[in-house]
């Protein structure tokens, strides 16, 4: 054969050669990443996502926020998320290794959510996020964020003490209550359990994303000397 | 490759045209079908998502509506539904004519239509059901991939077993593209699915697959299947010859090289190597390079006879899908720029980048290739020529609003994100009136859909038409493809 086997191999390889350097030649790269382990703390970061965050995660994700919310800080040289506080300083690729599924977003309609958790660190941390899943607009005429009070089951009081976690809210009916259901409650853990606030002695070295070198992986899972323990900065 | 010009294809009599006519006729018709359906439902889905956007309240109460599932859906019944569909019609329907042959099985592939689309509804489906992986354009449940994946890839590989039958010698433009398409999107989408779902790499090494799978979606599928009807159907509605044809292929070589990096542009400022951003920006510059041929092959011999774009609404559809590959080529050029990427990543300047691809590039191409193939597949007239008009002037109008407003808000959201003083609900807020025009440009947009469903329906359906038509033939020459009995003006 002839032009049309031309037409195929030409179009396989140019398919591969970006393949063999984006996706392949990255999970070759970095997708060794190991976590960092801090002598001095006797921790690895980042830490294990598990119990109900980690459900939280598949409830992030079968709602569809990543269309509104993104979850990347960027650097000074790519816009005023730091500025925005969305985080210290801009994300690094170590902070994803541990989640089942990355979404970073491309779209802002609404903030960024990396360090949902940093700014939401008051005791009543998780009322206000419930209140805001249940109806962002109770406080804010212009919200743009989408109620989820399909999260929420109202449940009557008759012959119960009102539960722990009932919502304060005024719109439901005397004798009835408020709660947050399961998978609300996953998402809410999962949203405080966003924070990036360990500084990575490598990566705050470079301060860059790491470079797609082999070594990479093995270095980052060597013991760091106690020297290096980040000074962790108190979030606002 | 052959270098003779697209309009001198294949010129078999009369007779070979009706059998290979005929023989796909069923299943094109069928994938067509299929294509509108599709089209009709991804415009209701995201005709509620874009409402939704400026309207939070609207339809807030069910959890299959809410936005985070109304919008994925929207976009997997509007690529995997009437992307996939439309593509796959026109590509049957294109082969069998360029390469002269008749298609055997025809029924058989009816079935894998079926079967594609019965596997598309169980998915967008599961969207809204609540299995979505949150992947763009691979949201629907992991476990219908292989599925459609073996689906789809039996159709292309029976589509492009039409070249072993063929008598035509040639190998024209359009056919290159078409190939590619029919390869490509199996490989990509296989390569993908495997790196994100089967045996998941890590961390935001995901994004880049992501990135590299999002990009190559639209550059390998939507856009070349746009290209092959355009290089197939300007030259022969202007009756005049692709200029400088003998570049064509370097155009072809060009784009496929390089456009396969350019998604990884999309990843300015995430947290990947720095070098893969940069590499997808160098990408997005070298395009223009087959942008500039393609441009010289198409806009030579519009530009030599504007005129027939009055007589020709289907004409009209390819010319402005030409444009639209020209504009939305330019603006990957221009987010690359250094300095804009910062303000148009995570905007809807970014997000209205692909409906340029998708809507203005891809589905003009497809409304004007079925304008031109339908009746001459049921060798009837339009029901309505005046529905065609319309929805030629609703679509277009519905996309330069809602591409301005989405361009325009966009860039006014870019900067003020870049500017830490201004609040984030002030952002948010100044980029409602943009949703809101981009929301009205949807609604014509719906409104041109229900216009073109009505006529195809009546078309073949109908049965008054049907009688219509029979009691006052149109001359055959006038269906049974003209293009192959008149010779093209040198
Ligand atoms: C239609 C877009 C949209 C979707 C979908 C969406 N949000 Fe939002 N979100 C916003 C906007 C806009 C804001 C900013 C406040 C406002 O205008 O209501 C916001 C604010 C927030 C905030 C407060 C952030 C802060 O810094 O104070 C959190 C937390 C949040 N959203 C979580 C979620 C979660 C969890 C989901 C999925 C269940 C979700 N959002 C889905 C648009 C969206």
């Amino acid at each position: 054969m002839n032009r049309a086997s031309l037409v195929f191999l030409g179009a396989f390889l140019a398919l591969l050669l970006s393949w063999a350097a984006l996706p392949f030649g990255n999970a070759r790269g970095y997708g060794g990443l190991a976590a960092h382990v801090d002598d001095t703390e006797n921790k690895a970061y980042p830490a294990r996502i598990a119990g109900p965050a980690a459900r939280g995660a598949l409830v992030y994700a079968d709602l569809g926020c990543a269309y509104c919310h993104t979850q990347q800080v960027r650097g000074d040289a790519d816009g005023a998320d730091v500025a925005r506080h969305w985080g210290e300083r801009q994300s690094y690729a170590r902070e994803y290794i541990r989640e089942p599924r990355v979404l970073l977003g491309a779209l802002r309609a609404g903030p960024d959510l990396r360090n949902v958790g940093a700014r939401y660190n008051t005791a009543d941390a998780a009322e206000r996020l419930y209140k805001l899943l249940y109806n962002p607009a109770a406080d804010n005429q212009t919200a743009l964020m989408p109620q989820h009070a399909f999260l929420f089951e109202q449940r009557s009081l008759e012959g119960r003490q009102p539960s722990a976690n009932a919502l304060k809210v005024s719109s439901v009916r005397s004798g009835f209550e408020l709660v947050p259901t399961e998978r609300a409650e996953s998402l809410v853990a999962y949203l405080l359990s966003l924070k990036d606030t360990y500084d990575y002695p490598e990566e705050k070295r470079l301060n860059t994303p790491p470079a797609p070198k082999k070594e990479g992986s093995h270095q980052a899972s060597e013991p760091k000397p106690a020297a290096a323990k980040p000074a962790e900065a108190p979030k606002k | 490759m052959s270098a003779a010009p697209e309009h001198s294809s294949a010129r078999p009599p009369a007779a070979e045209a009706a059998a290979i006519d005929a023989s796909i006729r069923v299943p094109v018709l069928v994938l067509l079908g299929f294509a509108v359906f599709w089209l009709l439902g991804a415009t209701a889905l995201g005709l509620a998502a874009a409402i939704k956007l400026h309207t939070p309240s609207f339809l807030a109460q069910c959890e299959f509506l809410t936005y985070g599932r109304v919008y994925p859906a929207a976009l997997n019944a509007f690529a995997w539904g009437w992307g996939v569909n439309a593509g796959l019609a026109v590509a049957l329907w294109l082969m069998a004519r360029l390469a002269r042959a008749t298609l055997p099985g025809a029924g058989l592939l009816t079935v894998a239509a079926v079967a594609w689309n019965v596997g598309v509804k169980l998915g967008v489906l599961g969207i809204l059901a609540g299995w979505s992986s949150s992947v763009t354009w691979l949201e629907m449940p992991r476990h219908l991939m292989p599925f459609l994946l073996v689906v789809f890839t039996l159709i292309a590989a029976w589509i492009v077993g039409l070249l072993r039958r063929g008598a035509s010698p040639r190998l024209y433009a359009s056919q290159w593209w078409l190939l590619s398409a029919l390869f490509w999107l199996p490989w990509v989408w296989s390569a993908a699915g495997a790196m994100l779902f089967l045996a998941p790499v890590r961390g935001t090494v995901q994004s880049v697959v992501a990135a590299w799978f999002g990009h190559n979606f639209l550059a390998l599928w939507f856009a070349p299947l746009a290209l092959a009807v355009i290089y197939y159907l300007l030259p022969k509605l202007l009756g005049r010859p692709i200029r400088a044809y003998w570049l064509a292929p370097l155009a072809f070589w060009s784009y496929a090289v390089f456009t396969t990096w350019a998604g990884a542009a999309r990843l300015a400022g995430a947290p990947v190597p720095a070098w893969t951003p940069a590499a997808g920006e160098v990408a997005c510059f070298i395009l223009t390079l087959p942008l500039v041929v393609i441009a010289v092959n198409l806009f030579g011999p519009l530009l030599g006879n504007l005129a027939a774009l009055r007589s020709s609404v289907v004409l009209r559809f390819a010319a402005v899908a030409a444009f639209c590959f020209t504009l939305s080529t330019l603006r990957l050029a221009f987010t690359a720029l250094p300095g804009v990427a910062e303000i148009t990543r995570l905007t809807w300047f970014d997000t209205a980048s692909d409906y340029a691809v998708l809507y203005g590039e891809f589905s003009f191409a497809m409304f004007a290739a079925a304008y031109y193939l339908a009746p001459r597949l049921v060798l009837r007239p339009w029901w309505s020529a005046s529905l065609i008009n319309a929805h030629f002037c609703l679509s277009f109008t519905g996309h330069v609003i809602a591409m301005f407003a989405l361009t325009v808000g966009g860039w006014i959201q870019g900067q003020e994100l870049a500017d830490g003083k201004i609040p984030f609900a002030a952002v948010a807020a100044h980029t409602l009136p943009w949703l809101q025009a981009a929301t009205l440009g949807g609604l014509l947009l719906a409104i041109g859909h229900l216009a073109f469903a009505v006529n195809l329906v009546k078309l073949v359906l109908c049965p008054q038409h049907r009688a219509a038509s029979a009691a006052a033939p149109v001359p055959a020459s006038a269906f049974s493809a003209p293009e192959l009995e008149q010779a093209p003006a040198p």
